[in-house]
This record gives structure tokens, C-alpha cells and sequence, in this order.
């Protein structure tokens, strides 16, 4: 700053309006609390530890390592890692092709391009000669403020319909350390709803470790019960805390796997005189709603289901704090819509 | 033709050539024979799966039967007895709806026996219309939506360079497939990572599903589009097998872990060495009434006789 210019007029600075600082859609906008604990970049650091033990495991992505946190394993396996532009059909393709001499890929780029742009590539050179590719999808949901280019709101309902492919949306840091490994040690393909950069610490709080296929009642409670995935656990949790101020005991199921669905634990905590909700970070289309609806129906049980999720609509852009509130999926409105179900 | 290419990959890869520079001498009229009779038989076995269909994509297999012949006949190293041994080189059939022609291909080779070639396209065959990996041994991917198999073949080539294998990885596609942007991007990428393990073979035959390329989508300049993407570019008759094997003798001779790969352009014609389907108004689905067959099947016999003696 300089010390030479003229000092500005005091008094008219003091009568101007102090302009309000806005609220920016920043792409990489973290959904962690203030002060909330949390880890950096934790599926990087998991994947470079399952790649220490298991000398298959290979990385890649599409002109975006720094931004799905496969720059860790970059740096750590340079040799074992391929950067393959922004190409989302050869970064699928060639993860196949990879696969198919033995390796374990791991292939990352936002959802919107692996579960839009480059579909058929991995329905017919991944899932249907079920090879062992794994996705890594950055911003799944609505995880950034850039509107519907970036937001893949609808990634489970397209990815759902593909035969053999392995759905995973985790809740935090925990679930994606601990499914790594697994990932890299199922068969098949599989799809990772990433949460990358400063990802929340949720899940240590809990008798909790991630399984593979499992959905795991975090909490009980006598009067609603959730049904929840992905970062919606946590704000399940965390509406679960302030219903109790309601007086109104919840319990929190956490279903990671979306496909194949533990439909049995989940079908067990519905089937009681509990306020059933669904919680997800997707369309309200083709996702955890729809996935728990069809097992209800299927299973002949005349049970209300309520969903918190994103609706079917093209998303505004934004601030991420806004959107959430805007679409539903802010702590306030699932405690608001509880509420209003109870009556 | 140089063989020295910068390299801009960003890993460090050992230098070297994966195979012995190539050891089959010259193009004799003892290598050309053999594939031409290897050829004709290739042609034969799609006259009589196509009969036995009543239909199907004889066309394509009658064009590009040279190109198969002089591959699984002169360049592939494969065991027929163990057809995912390890150090194998890879086939990749991106076109699935060529499978009639690789099919002929695989029995010529002793991967499929020859009496299963009549069960093509049937309920419960291992060799459905098109081509499938999980169906037929040999068939490396499952092809049929176009522009998958370069891609393929991209991470195939990095995997076995990544594993130290020298074995090699061939990608069969067609001029239509060069519609797909796919196929660009997995040329940019076997440049970028200086894949000298792979080459694509291109059967142009100026033909695709709505009619001729150049009225489709026009492909042309198509050598000059692989050279300017960084590749060791050839372009022949393919239906000339001479042509074939000197192109593929100068793939084979300066295939490297790291270098350049190679694109092998393959003029050919549809229904090759059946005039009756030669002069036919060309069509991707070529219509043969039940009486022409055993016409086609001479007038093949008799073309590949009066070559063979000449």
C-alpha cells in the first residue's frame, strides 16, 4: 500500500453503504461445517495405501487429477499412473483395456462427464465383460455451485440401469478410506461418488466400519426412521440431533452401497409404525428413493415413504450453503420437513 | 522413414525394442501363397456361415479376409490351444458385425474349431453376429458400438508396457469407424504416450450403413490425418497380400515399447474375390438369394485356381 496518496475523504467513505460480501459459487466449495473435523484429500492418500499392498492397482484420469485427488497417487506412483486428457471415452476405454491385462484402474473425472459423456463406454468395455474398473466421479450431486454442467444430480439413476456395475456414495473421510480397498478387491466394475479435498470426519463417532453391500443403522429411535447415503448421512445425523430437541427420536441408517442394495437391513428398520425418509444427494429420480421404494414395493409391505432429494429439475447455479437450502438438503429443512410429517 | 520420435510422456520408460527386428525376411512368393490360401479359405468359411444365415455381413468378410489372413497367419503371436495365453499379442475386432470374417479368421488359426463356423448367429452359439469376448475365445473385446476398440487397445498397450510384456496389440477398425470422435482421442493418446506396441489396421472400404463414406461422412484425407496424428502411416491394397506383408513387416520391424504407433491403411473391396458380389450395387447388408451361394463359392474357387496357377 502506498503512504504517498492523498488520504481519502474520511467522511464520505463513513456515508457510503458498506457493499455486503456475496455469496460465490465457487467450484470446489467445500459442504464441511465450520470447524467441522475433517480430512484432506482422503481418497487419495487410501488409494495410494491399497496400491502399497497390491501392486495392480493403477491410476488415471481425464485432465483432472488435481481436482478428484488423484494427484496424490500421482506423485506417489508416477510410474503407475496415466494421464489421459480431456478424453472421457479413452479414459474409460483404456481403463478397460488396462483391466483386461490384469490391472486395477482407478479412473477418475467429475460424474457428469463418466456417467454422461462416456456411458457406453463403460456399459460395454467395463460391466459387460465385468471387469475390475472403478470409477472415481467428482462432484456428484449437487457438490458445486457451477449449475447443471457440472452437477450430476441424476448420476445413480443413469448408472443404476447398468448391469454389474457396483454403486457406492459414501457419507465421509471414513467410508471412503475404508472402501478403497474393497473397491480394489471386488470383481467387477464399480462407481465412487467422490467427495474430495477437506471431506468431513463423521463416521468415527459410531460403531461403524464400511462394508461392502451393507447398510448399518448408525443410530436407533422410536418415532422416524432415516434411510440415507452420502454426505446426507451426515446431515441426517446432524437433523437427528436437533429433531431430539423436538422431542422426536430418529434413527439413521446409512446405506453406502446403492447396488447391489442391502435391501434386507433396510427393509427391516422400515417395517415398523416409524415416519420412514429417504435422505440423498441425487434427483429424486432414480436414486436412493426410488432404489428403497421398488424394495417396499417388491417386499408387498403398505408403507409411506418421504424423500429428501434434489428435485427433478435442472439446478440453479450458486453458492453451495444456498443451493442446499434452496433444494432441501440443508440441515433446517429436513428438521422443517419432519416436522411437518408429524403433524 | 525415421524411426526416432520425441518423446513427451510424462513417465519415465525404459527403452527398448519389445521384439526382435522383424525375422521373416523377405516378402517371398512362399509367405504370399501361404496367405493367400489362408485367405481363400477365410472367405470360403464366411460364404457358408452367410448360407447357413441366410444373410449377414459377407461383404465386409470377403473385403477384408486378406488383412485377417496375413495377421493371424504371418504376424500374431498365439497360442490356438491357449487363447489367453499371457504373452499373446491382442486381436481387437472394434467392428463386431466383421465377426463372420474373424470368426473364419479363428478357425483358419485353430481357435475355433471349423465345424462350429455353421452354428454362426444361431440361439447358443459361442459365435453370435456380433462379436462378443464373453462369447467366443479369441474374440479379445466386444465390439459392435463403434470407436471402443482404439480406446481399448490405448490401455491394453500401456498395461503390457506397464508389465514389462513385449507383446503387441493390433486393432482392427474400419474407415467408418473414423466418424467416431473416440477413435481421435485414442489416437492422440497412443501418441502422447508413445505407444510403439500398437497398431491400428483400417479396412477402408468406402462403405458404410447409409451409403458410400465420402456421401456419409467424409474420412478423407485419411493418411494424412493418422501422420499429422503422430503416426508410422502406410497405406495399401489391401487386398494385395504382398502389400500386406511388406506393411506389416515394416510395423513389426520398428515396434518399440516406446515409439511411434503404427496406423496400416487397407484399401479394399467389398465381396473381394467373388465377382457376383463384387459388381453388386454395394451394400453394408449384402442380400444373397438362396441360389447365388454355391455361384459365389465357384466363382471364388475359380478366381483363387486361376491365381494360384498363373
Amino acid at each position: 500500500m502506498s503512504t504517498t496518496t492523498e488520504a481519502p475523504d474520511t467522511a464520505a467513505a463513513a456515508a457510503a453503504p458498506a457493499k455486503p460480501k456475496l455469496k460465490t459459487s465457487a467450484m470446489i466449495a467445500s459442504f464441511a461445517d465450520p470447524g467441522q473435523k475433517t480430512a484432506s484429500a482422503p481418497f487419495g492418500h487410501a488409494l495410494v495405501k491399497a496400491a502399497q499392498e497390491n501392486d495392480k492397482i493403477v491410476g488415471l484420469t481425464a485432465d483432472l487429477g488435481k481436482y478428484t485427488d488423484m494427484h496424490i497417487f500421482a506423485k506417489a506412483f508416477p510410474e503407475r499412473f496415466f494421464q489421459m486428457g480431456m478424453a472421457e471415452q479413452l479414459l474409460f476405454g483404456a481403463a478397460a483395456g488396462l483391466a483386461e491385462t490384469g490391472l486395477v484402474p482407478f479412473a477418475s473425472t467429475y460424474s457428469v462427464f463418466a456417467a454422461r459423456r462416456a456411458y457406453d463406454f463403460l456399459c460395454l468395455d467395463a460391466a459387460e465383460p465385468n471387469l475390475n474398473v472403478n470409477i472415481v466421479g467428482g462432484l456428484p450431486g449437487l457438490t458445486t455451485g457451477y449449475g447443471p454442467s457440472h452437477q450430476a444430480t441424476e448420476d445413480m439413476a443413469i448408472f443404476r440401469g447398468m448391469p454389474n456395475l457396483t454403486i457406492v456414495d459414501p457419507c465421509d473421510s471414513i467410508d471412503i478410506e475404508q472402501a478403497v480397498p474393497q473397491l480394489a478387491a471386488s470383481d467387477g466394475p464399480t462407481y465412487l461418488r467422490l467427495l474430495r479435498g477437506s471431506v468431513p470426519t463423521v463416521l468415527d463417532e459410531y460403531d461403524y466400519t464400511f462394508e461392502l453391500g451393507k447398510a448399518k443403522v448408525l443410530r436407533g429411535g422410536n418415532d422416524v426412521v432415516f434411510i440415507s447415503s452420502g454426505l446426507m448421512t451426515m446431515r441426517a445425523l446432524q437433523a437427528a440431533k436437533a429433531l431430539a430437541a423436538h422431542n422426536v427420536d430418529v434413527a439413521v441408517v446409512h446405506t453406502p452401497t446403492i447396488k447391489p442394495f442391502d435391501a434386507e437391513t433396510v427393509l427391516a428398520e422400515i417395517n415398523t409404525d416409524r415416519l420412514a425418509v429417504t435422505l440423498e444427494n441425487h434427483s429424486v429420480v432414480g436414486g436412493l428413493f426410488e432404489t428403497v421404494a421398488s424394495a417396499v414395493v417388491t417386499s408387498g409391505m403398505g408403507k409411506r415413504v418421504v424423500p429428501v432429494a434434489l428435485p427433478d429439475q435442472f439446478l440453479d447455479a450458486g453458492a453451495l450453503p444456498t443451493l442446499h437450502d434452496r433444494y432441501g438438503l440443508a440441515v433446517d429443512r429436513i428438521v422443517a420437513k419432519v416436522l411437518a410429517e408429524l403433524g | 522413414m525415421t524411426l526416432t520420435h520425441e518423446t513427451n510422456t510424462e513417465q519415465a520408460m525404459p527403452v527398448e525394442t519389445i521384439q526382435e527386428p522383424a525375422t521373416k525376411g523377405p516378402v517371398t512368393q512362399e509367405r504370399i501363397a501361404k496367405i493367400s490360401a489362408a485367405a481363400y479359405r477365410i472367405r470360403h468359411h464366411a460364404l457358408n456361415m452367410g448360407e447357413v444365415q441366410g444373410q449377414g455381413y459377407v461383404g465386409q468378410a470377403l473385403g477384408a479376409a486378406d488383412m485377417l489372413a496375413t495377421v493371424y497367419g504371418d504376424q500374431l503371436n498365439f497360442r490356438p490351444e491357449d487363447p489367453h495365453w499371457e504373452a499373446r499379442d491382442r486381436f481387437l475386432l472394434s467392428t463386431g458385425h466383421y465377426a463372420i470374417g474373424h470368426y473364419a479368421a479363428l478357425a483358419e488359426a485353430g481357435i475355433v474349431p471349423v465345424e462350429e463356423l455353421e452354428t454362426y448367429g444361431s440361439d447358443d452359439s459361442r459365435l453370435p453376429m456380433s462379436g462378443m469376448s464373453t462369447y467366443t475365445p479369441g474374440m479379445e473385446i466386444s465390439g459392435g458400438s463403434l470407436g471402443h476398440g482404439l480406446t481399448i487397445a490405448v490401455g491394453m498397450a500401456l498395461g503390457l508396457r506397464y508389465q514389462g510384456s513385449s507383446a503387441r496389440v493390433f486393432n482392427f477398425l474400419s474407415d467408418g469407424e473414423l466418424d467416431e470422435g473416440s477413435t481421435w482421442e485414442a489416437a492422440m493418446g497412443a501418441h502422447h504416450h508413445q505407444l510403439g506396441n500398437l497398431t491400428a489396421m483400417v479396412d477402408i472400404n468406402a462403405l458404410q450403413a447409409d451409403g458410400k463414406t465420402d456421401t456419409v461422412l467424409r474420412t478423407e484425407p485419411v493418411t494424412e490425418k493418422w501422420e499429422s496424428f503422430g503416426w508410422y502411416t502406410q497405406r495399401v491394397d489391401g487386398n494385395d497380400v504382398g502389400a500386406l506383408l511388406a506393411a506389416f513387416d515394416n510395423a513389426a520391424a520398428q515396434a518399440a515399447a516406446v515409439g511411434r504407433p503404427s496406423a496400416i491403411l487397407c484399401d479394399t473391396k467389398v465381396g473381394r474375390g467373388v465377382p457376383l458380389l463384387e459388381d453388386r450395387e454395394k451394400a453394408h447388408f449384402m442380400r444373397i438369394e438362396e441360389h447365388e451361394w454355391q455361384t459365389c463359392r465357384e466363382q471364388l474357387t475359380a478366381g483363387y485356381e486361376g491365381k494360384a496357377s498363373a
